[in-house]
């Protein structure tokens, strides 16, 4: 069973967002989606100041033997990376919620709201 | 462990040499290390005693072929008198060369039912660039420039959309039917007028032979679209069943696998393509024309609606003249003799392990030359993964079948032993599959930790991506 | 029958364990419309039969004295080369996917890596690629991959001919343009452009052109960076034993560096298999084509090899791959490794001086035949343009009953060079007598004409 905490929201492709101030979240992915790729070696951030579209892929996560988009759960324009990933990717595997967070972003509550809570999340992914 | 070459170091003057040369065109040292003849050939002969190979090991390596490479092959290719012939020499003096050269590009049109044959792709995969890149100059030829997409079944090999995509296309993905062939309803829902062909193996690469497939070739070209055909796998029909006839419209063979060429710790490869009548026009260029004592490359003149040139040359000639040596060596009843010992040598491990109780994928289909089985269930009773039965294989001096591929089979291997291998050979297997099996479920660990007595432990992969060193 | 080893009670066991009557049955899920059979191909043979037909077919290509370049070199391979190369444990192995059953490989691709590094003076190097102009377009491909907003790629006259006809074929297709770049009638070498180029991603810089001229590659780079142009250079691997490094070119060096490998221990084989190496700036790994070796550890903290950054690769990024390149030229970078070893630095220099100064006793030499005249004045390393007073293709036809591949005919290359050009090359394995036969040989056939 892979750690989902509650105070978050969820979007389908396994990414966590977190509200920071209403119309600014943060945005990491799950432990269940670190588990699935297993050991990360690199990160492709998206840039700040990008305009990003929910659903559509904004970065790259890559680990040994597989490499996968990063899809942005939000539409909005990118306010901040977490520029320390690019020398330490194995945060995301050790602490995907909290030092492995990938990117802010400034985007509408009502999106934000439309987001899977945990149950349904944890639904989505049979736990 | 053995240190690298750069260790090797004595110190020498260099010599001061006299060149008509700018000194600002010039470099100041050049740092390379000077060892002795003989530090260099125990330094890599000790490196060729890590290495697992055909000719010290069985290599049930689903998709790739790994037969037996003849040595007489090697010995052909590499007379003199072809080794060192330079690549302009004029025909006049390369007609035995080129007279092989013929034969080989007759001889294969022969085997796949095509009209005409290229020789000069380099590898597998180049052969599949040059066949949809053919395709989509067969539409534009047309005036049908709006064909841009490319259907691709789910399980296909990587090589197929990536080549699709260096083509210029983009790429639909289409399901398989839980009995592993494919969904015709999802392929009459992707057909379109922007549609430019379709990629399959056939036999595919969930090995099984797909027995809808003059259907798929009818609905394909109904929609104005064409086939190509991967050869990754005609081992497995080779000498019976031509994909031409099958209705495919180009293909490419992968000579470093059904040809029986070496595959050279990971190449040089050979990817002739081959074509119907409709797409020869567009085959790459120089392919080999005239008759016997004229024998000639063609020029790119006379081939205006050629595709072009992939490569310098005329593509791996040293492959392609060891692909003639085993087809000459063969004839056409060793090579029907192929299929159908690859298809038994298959088939009887495929029953092997499921009497053991290993859960093969497709269990109700025929095996073609190769097969699927899942450890999943291993993977509930005691989490051992693929990935452990590779590595214990190892510690038995037997190299780890294909792992994870197809994408579609959970904990797959797929395991092709190949018509080279002796019974002996495959009741081994069978029993040190036995033997694993139990470890998987007695002492897992004994998986998990494996290899145990190859050169080195399992290798840490991630720490390899992470530090990224690359070079010294 | 060949390489199969069953006999029959074998193959009645096999068949009766897995309840199937005969063979043929094993077939039986093919539609039956589809089964056919191939008897118009020849009966098999014994293998004594086929080393007689295929000696006899050898023969038919005379020995040669080789002075023909354009970018495949007939230099003297060592023996200890191909004696290592073609072992069974490296000719016989599989791609290293399993590490721990290929260090072998592994670490003599690591070593290859670190040679071409140092030689190109750059920070990584690709496991190899087919051959060289076919690793050019990679490295075109790498270079807009770099320059996302790009169209275009600069490309010099001088490149050879036949590199250009593949970037021809492979870039287009992606809506990538090549544009032009003409070289100096009277010099042959490249002009530096007056314009600007703002649609393009490089520029790349053969340093030998197809006239066999070294270019002045710093100002070159130079012009390049000022108009933030990537570099891709194209050299020739041995002569980068005495040249300088495209690692060191104009103020910040290449970007990406590729050539044909096929100098470094491989047979000319009529023009394969060779294998081509493309190099690069660390910042740039991720866009790079191909295999890639890693140096690591294992689980008891032992140094250990193994590929590694595969998510670039076609088996598991599938579409949005790099490239769709699969293998690498496995046992020619293994004899390529052994080369470089076994010559070592010093070997390396001797060899490429040697054909250096051959290059430029046999120019002089053939200068001074009537009617023969030399169109560029610029240095070389090992190959030069001599124009003669006859149509080339018929003066090198001339010379093959003499003993002779002069040379490639330029004309052979590019149709509208001028027909008397005839492209010649040395290697260390030209000979004093040698060049003083091709000189009395060419003397003779031109005037016979």
């Amino acid at each position: 069973m892979s750690q989902v905490p509650a105070q978050l929201r969820y979007s389908p492709t396994h990414e966590w967002v977190a509200q920071l101030t209403p119309g600014r979240y943060r945005v990491g992915i799950t432990d269940h989606a670190q588990e699935l790729l297993g050991d990360v070696v690199f990160v492709e951030l998206p840039q700040t100041g990008q305009a990003v579209q929910a659903e559509a892929a904004c970065g790259v996560i890559e680990s040994v033997k597989a490499a996968s988009d990063l899809y942005s759960p939000l539409s909005g324009e990118v306010v901040a990376s977490n520029a320390e990933l690019t020398d330490n990717p194995q945060w995301l595997n050790e602490d995907p919620y909290d030092k492995g967070w990938i990117f802010e972003i400034q985007a509408d509550e009502k999106d934000f709201a439309q987001l899977l809570d945990v149950a349904a999340y944890q639904n989505s992914i049979g736990e | 462990m053995e240190e690298t070459i750069f260790a090797c170091q004595h110190e020498e003057t260099p010599a001061e040499l006299e060149l008509a040369i700018p000194a600002h065109l010039l470099r100041d040292d050049l740092p390379l290390p000077n060892p002795s003849e003989l530090e260099v050939l125990r330094h890599y002969t000790r490196l060729s005693q890590k290495n697992f190979s055909i000719d010290t090991n069985f290599y049930p390596l689903g998709s790739c072929t790994m037969k037996y490479n003849p040595r007489i092959a090697h010995e052909v290719a590499t007379l003199p008198g072809f080794s060192r012939l330079h690549p302009a020499t004029p025909a006049v003096a390369a007609q035995g060369l080129l007279r092989n050269l013929a034969e080989l590009q007759g001889w294969l049109a022969e085997l796949t039912g095509m009209a005409a044959v290229s020789l000069s792709p380099a590898a597998g995969a180049q052969g599949e660039l040059a066949g949809v890149a053919m395709i989509r100059a067969y539409h534009q030829a047309r005036g049908d420039t709006q064909r841009q997409r490319m259907l691709i079944p789910q399980a296909a090999h990587g090589t197929n959309p990536a080549s699709a995509r260096m083509a210029g296309f983009t790429v639909t993905e289409l399901p398989n039917l839980p009995n592993g062939d494919l969904d015709l309803d999802a392929l009459r829902a992707a057909l379109g007028p922007d549609v430019a062909g379709i990629m399959l193996t056939n036999p595919s690469t969930l090995g099984v032979f797909e027995r809808q497939i003059q259907e798929v070739a009818a609905l394909v070209h109904g929609a104005g679209a064409l086939l190509y055909y991967d050869g990754a796998n005609l081992n497995a029909i080779l000498g019976r069943v031509k994909p031409g006839e099958m209705g495919f419209d180009v293909m490419h063979l992968n000579l470093h696998k059904t040809f029986a060429t070496p595959h050279g710790g990971g190449g040089p490869g050979s990817g002739a393509v081959a074509a119907a009548s409709r797409l020869a026009p567009y085959l790459p260029v120089p392919r080999v024309v005239g008759e016997a004592g004229s024998y000639r490359w063609e020029s790119h003149a006379e081939r205006p609606e050629s595709i072009g040139q992939l490569s310098a040359y005329a593509g791996n000639i040293g492959v392609l003249l060891r692909a003639h040596a085993y087809v000459r060596r063969l004839g056409h009843a060793g090579l029907r003799r192929v299929s159908a010992y690859a298809a038994l040598n298959a088939n009887y491990l495929m029953h092997g392990l499921r009497r053991q109780g290993y859960t093969v994928a497709f269990a109700e289909r025929r095996a073609t030359h190769e097969f699927i089985i899942s450890v999943q269930d291993l993977h509930k009773a005691s989490a051992v993964r693929a990935l452990d039965v590779a590595k214990r294989l190892l510690d038995f001096g037997i190299h780890a079948p294909t792992i994870y591929f197809p994408q579609l089979v959970p904990e797959c291997l797929l395991i092709e032993p190949t018509e080279t291998e002796s019974k002996a050979s495959l009741d081994r297997f069978l029993e040190v599959m036995a033997q694993i099996r139990r470890e998987a479920l007695e002492e897992p660990e004994l998986l998990r930790n494996a290899p145990h007595d190859l050169p080195v432990r399992r290798v840490d992969e991630t720490l390899a991506a992470r530090r990224l060193q690359v070079a010294e | 029958m060949p390489y199969i080893p069953h006999d029959n009670a074998e193959t009645a066991a096999m068949l009766e364990a897995i309840r199937v009557p005969r063979l043929e049955d094993l077939f039986d899920e093919i539609p039956p419309a589809l089964q056919s059979d191939v008897s118009a191909l020849p009966e098999g043979c014994s293998e004594a039969r086929l080393r007689r037909e295929m000696e006899e077919r050898a023969a038919e290509q005379a020995p040669l004295r080789c002075f023909a370049g354009a970018g495949a070199y007939a230099h003297h391979i060592p023996a200890i080369v191909w004696e290592i190369a073609r072992r069974g444990e490296f000719y016989s192995a599989y791609t290293p996917y399993q590490a721990e059953a290929s260090q072998g490989t592994l670490q003599l691709l690591y070593e290859f890596q670190s040679f071409m590094t140092r030689l190109t003076g750059m920070e990584i190097s690709n496991a190899s690629l087919y051959d060289g102009a076919s690793a050019l377009a990679e490295a075109c491909l790498m270079a807009l991959r770099l320059r996302p907003a790009a169209r275009e790629i600069l490309v010099p006259e001088g490149l050879l001919p036949h590199w250009r006809r593949v970037l021809d074929a492979l870039l287009p297709m992606q809506g990538i343009r090549l544009r032009s770049l003409p070289q100096d009638p009277h010099s042959g070498r490249l002009l530096l452009p007056e314009e600007n180029f703002p649609e393009a991603a490089a520029l790349i810089l053969p340093q030998i052109n197809r006239f066999g001229l070294l270019e002045e590659v710093d100002a070159l780079a130079h012009w390049a960076e000022s108009h933030n142009l990537l570099r891709i250079a194209v050299v020739n691997p041995l002569a980068l034993a005495l040249l300088k490094a495209p690692g060191d070119w104009g103020e910040q060096g290449a970007d990406i560096v590729v050539g044909e490998g096929q100098p470094l221990g491989v047979p000319l084989a009529a023009g394969g298999p060779y294998f081509g190496f493309l190099t690069c700036r660390r910042d740039y790994v991720r866009q790079l084509p191909g295999r890639l070796v890693a140096k690591t550890v294992d689980a008891a903290g032992q140094v250990a090899y193994c590929l590694t950054l595969q998510a670039r690769e076609q088996h598991i990024r599938r579409a949005g791959a790099t490239s769709n390149i699969c293998t690498n030229q496995g046992l020619l970078v293994t004899a390529a490794t052994i080369h470089l070893a076994t010559l070592g630095a010093n070997g390396l220099r001797a060899a490429a001086a040697r054909a250096h100064q051959q290059a430029q006793r046999l120019r002089a030499l053939l200068a001074r035949l009537p009617g023969v005249e030399l169109p560029h004045a610029g240095p070389v390393f090992n190959e030069f343009v001599l124009r003669l007073p006859r149509p080339a293709p018929s003066v090198r036809d001339g010379l093959l009953a003499h003993g002779f591949l002069a040379g490639v005919p330029l004309i052979e290359l590019n149709p509208a060079d001028d027909p008397h050009d005839l492209l010649v090359a040395c290697t260390e394995l030209s000979e004093d007598e040698d060049l003083d036969g091709y000189a009395s040989a060419l003397a003779g056939v031109l005037g016979e004409m």
